[in-house]
């Protein structure tokens, strides 16, 4: 039991990582990996938001939709709830740390149209996770992409001072420099328990 | 040139989503893993882009500005849905694998994208037209990586084998990082042929021309002559 657990948390921050892996997400991992500070603040705030947002899912998929009938209706609720909620947490962290929201900025709304949030919650259901195995399933993909983020920041910030050819200036490059990352955490699939 | 068919060259060429405006990336990299993967992913998208841009732009009267951003999401999403359910009834192998990139296609930024910027302002008809332009224009790009993939990493193109069977296939095409490979070389050669253009265009008008970022262009271009 406890293995399994600890399974779901390392398969899905690094055999199955979010961003190198499965390709969600990919809109920030490659817009905002420009500054290492600002990587690791987006990456702070989906740590938050898709482990709340997996959470609440899993509550409503299972006491609510499903009980219902209402399963054909996910797609639709799952991301109403993740909008709502990135509201509430915004909120929330305004009144009680200020700190905090501020470190965060911008990406604290943004997060809203990441596709990894509404691609847990989806997984989650589809693998049929309970409670707390879709908690732990949520804060191992958040911490994968937290980790590929900062990772890409840190390699673009060297990348930055290099002598590249002209056409492979930009986005090229950075996707070159993903598909070695992602050729690395493929190491990971060796990975068993 | 008529502005209905401007739209679809806009769509398709000008303001290419996946290869000019990099939109719509997630879906790209992971569905084009098969050419024929890449023609249903870039036809549902297509479908739900031109529905959604059509309520939309009907809708544009009606929606509160303040509440605009749910409202679109909540039109998009009854729309995936309903694809959703139409896929998983009559196209059952595709169904199985485009998986969870389906209901994904909600958060697609070309769909809310088009709604935010085109569609709100926007006749239906003309709406209509620059959907398909867009969805046309993400399909091929996605069918081009899907094929390029297909080809090198298993050899077949459409499922038809093409490569001679002594070709061992370079398996990593089809797997995560031959994603990022693939598209990495379609953007290269994309701005490989851009600075080709620009630089027959400088040596042409020269480096007097009136706009403001000449300058900055002219510098990068001495830099890549210098090369």
């Amino acid at each position: 039991m406890n293995t399994s657990l600890i399974m779901i948390v390392i398969g899905a921050a690094l055999i199955n990582n979010v961003v190198l892996n499965q390709f969600l997400g990919i809109c920030s991992f490659l817009g905002v990996s420009k500054q290492m500070k600002a990587s690791a603040s987006l990456g702070m705030a989906v740590v938050f938001v898709i482990t709340i947002a997996s959470a609440v899912a899993n509550l409503l998929y299972d006491y609510v939709l499903n009980p219902l009938g209402l399963d054909f209706m996910k797609t639709i609720v799952f991301i109403l709830v993740i909008a709502a909620l990135v509201q509430i947490v915004e909120m929330f962290l305004k009144k009680t740390s200020p700190a905090i929201y501020k470190a965060l900025g911008i990406y604290l709304p943004l997060i809203t149209t990441n596709c990894a949030v509404l691609g847990v919650a989806l997984t989650n259901v589809q693998n049929g996770y309970n409670f707390l195995e879709s908690i732990l399933a949520g804060f191992g993909t958040a911490v994968g992409y937290t980790l590929a983020i900062v990772l890409l920041a840190g390699i673009r910030s060297r990348i930055h001072e290099e002598d590249i050819p002209a056409p492979l200036r930009g986005a090229p490059i950075v996707m070159i420099s993903a598909a070695l990352m992602s050729i690395a955490f493929m190491g990971f699939s060796g990975l068993s328990f | 040139m008529n502005k209905y068919v401007e739209r679809l060259y806009n769509g398709l060429v000008k303001e290419n989503p996946t290869l000019i405006l990099m939109l719509g990336m997630c879906p790209t990299l992971a569905v084009s893993t098969r050419a024929m993967n890449g023609i249903g992913m870039g036809l549902s998208t297509t479908a739900v882009l031109i529905l959604s841009n059509v309520v939309i732009s009907l809708l544009r009267k009606v929606i509160p500005d303040e509440v605009r951003l749910p409202a679109y999401i909540v039109v998009v999403a009854s729309l995936v849905t309903v694809t959703e359910l139409l896929i998983e009834a009559y196209l059952p192998s595709l169904y199985a694998a485009l998986g969870i990139y389906i209901p994904l296609i909600v958060v697609n930024c070309i769909i809310l994208g088009r709604a935010e910027a085109y569609a709100n302002k926007h006749t239906p008809g003309l709406s209509f037209m620059d959907g398909l332009g867009m969805g046309l224009g993400f399909t091929i790009a996605l069918t081009l990586a899907g094929l390029f993939r297909e080809v090198l990493g298993n050899g077949t193109a459409f499922g038809i084998q093409v490569l001679p069977a002594s070709v061992e296939p370079i398996a990593i095409f089809i797997q995560p990082p031959g994603a990022f490979l693939v598209i990495a070389a379609i953007i290269a050669v994309q701005n490989a042929i851009g600075i080709k253009t620009r630089q027959r265009k400088l040596v042409e008008g020269g480096c007097s021309g009136v706009c403001a970022t000449c300058s900055a262009q002219c510098g990068m271009n001495e830099e890549v002559s210098a090369k």
